[in-house]
């Protein structure tokens, strides 16, 4: 379970928020600027709260008054806007990036191996692992990034806004494959996005965020998958 | 016609070498350091960084006799070890590093500026230190500015003249690198010698020119294909 009590003081506003994350689909919902990033990265540890507390099944990430874990050894998975792909990798490259190396210090037959080998099929790029990043749509950017970020076995998975550059039917593809993954890792997914059907179809729980501020929290509506 | 003693290209080439590995070096390591981190007194170093470049040579050179000649603070220290800077090509190595860090080091930061700063994050969520960041993701990217940096600053230390003449002097077969021999050339009459290196550096300099307008270039079609 993920815990957050974060506070810290952004340029526009205060950010103020507490909430957990179980192995559901979390989605912080609301209009642009209101702090959701924010949130993503002090969890991630890329930037650090004011004060407040972050806690991964009791692992401290971050609490006020002692030095952060660095973000090396959170074991987040990230899922950044506009991906993050490193350019001059191939996506074979980009993928086995965070991947323990095996014993002759290259990727080895672990579970890890085999594991990739099933995500890469649920997720329908293993065909273009020797393609460089600019070759590739905007859906299958996300993909890979998505590969990227689970190929570490992460404990959660935070996404910021992963879906919000793909056209309509692309989107509802890679929707139900969010779905789909999260129902096999069952782990915590924290997710972003100001697409309000969006968060009806992905989420257990949805947290409305605004000016820094959760100002509602509830279960989904609709019914899911 | 043709110039048979060619000490002072083999002078220049030396020095230009020395000077740009060394400036390479710390101009990468500093740029990486400040473009990392802020810190008081950031714009102050900064400018101390970059003024070689717009104070006059003689300046430089002045205060660089003031450093190392013999009542210097590092002419004194040196002298200890039997080490000495005036009218040595050492002097000329040195005058060409001052003249040319600025152009690295600002070369350096624009590259490392360039890099957005997500796919540092991304690498950071994938577990890397910060040394495997540097080398697989920062350095990789940043490449090409670094390169051009280098590029640059051999071709000033190449070219470095006011300093160098007066740190390092006019020692036939010992300081003379090419700026310096054509002047002294000019000077005692000299044309046909003057006018052989005035073609060898313009010849060189036209290379590096038109090397870097070719490489910009092509690294802007890179990443526009993105």
């Amino acid at each position: 379970m993920l815990s957050v009590h974060i506070q810290k003081r952004l340029p526009d506003f205060f950010l103020d928020v507490s909430f957990s994350v179980h192995r559901e689909i979390v989605v912080l919902f609301g209009p642009s600027g209101s702090g959701k990033t924010t949130i993503l990265n002090c969890i991630a540890g890329l930037v650090h709260p004011d004060a407040g507390q972050i806690a991964l099944d009791g692992q401290h990430f971050f609490q006020q008054g002692k030095k952060p874990l660095p973000v090396q050894k959170r074991k987040v998975g990230y899922l950044f806007q506009d991906y993050a792909l490193f350019p001059h990798m191939t996506v074979a490259q980009n993928i086995r990036y965070g991947m323990k190396a095996g014993k002759a210090g290259k990727p080895g037959r672990t579970d890890t191996e085999t594991g990739l080998g099933r995500l890469l099929a649920t997720v329908g790029i293993a065909h273009l692992l020797d393609n460089y990043p600019h070759q590739l749509s905007g859906g299958q950017k996300q993909r890979v990034a998505l590969v990227r970020a689970l190929a570490t076995a992460p404990d959660i998975l935070l996404l910021d806004e992963p879906l919000s550059a793909l056209d309509a039917d692309t989107r509802r593809q890679c929707q139900d494959e969010l779905l789909r993954l999260h129902a096999e890792w069952n782990i915590p997914f924290l997710l972003v996005t100001h697409d309000r059907d969006e968060a009806e179809k992905l989420a257990d729980v949805i947290l409305l965020v605004e000016h820094g501020k959760i100002i509602k929290s509830r279960a989904a509506t609709s019914v899911s998958q | 016609m043709i110039e048979t003693n060619l000490t002072p290209l083999l002078l220049s080439l030396k020095v230009a070498a020395l000077s740009t590995s060394f400036v390479f070096v710390i101009g990468l390591v500093l740029a990486r350091l400040m473009t990392q981190r802020d810190f008081f007194g950031k714009h102050l170093l900064e400018s101390i960084f970059v003024l070689p470049l717009v104070l006059p040579p003689t300046v430089v050179g002045f205060g660089l006799l003031l450093a190392f000649g013999k009542n210097g603070f590092f002419g004194k220290l040196l002298a200890q070890f039997g080490i000495q800077i005036v009218f040595t090509l050492t002097g000329a190595v040195i005058a060409s590093i001052v003249v040319s860090f600025p152009l690295m080091y600002q070369s350096a930061v624009a590259a490392f500026t360039s890099i957005d700063r997500r796919l540092e994050g991304a690498a950071r969520t994938l577990g890397a230190s910060e040394w495997r960041l540097f080398w697989t993701v920062a350095f990789p990217l940043a490449w090409p500015g670094l390169l051009a940096g280098f590029v640059l600053s051999f071709a000033r230390g190449l070219g470095e003249f006011g300093a160098t003449l007066m740190l390092a002097g006019y020692i036939p077969g010992k300081t003379d690198t090419i700026p310096v021999a054509i002047y002294f050339a000019v000077e005692a009459g000299q044309t046909e010698k003057a006018l052989f290196w005035v073609v060898i550096i313009v010849s060189l300099g036209m290379g590096t020119t038109f090397w870097l307008n070719w490489w910009s270039r092509r690294n802007i079609r890179r990443y526009a294909q993105k």
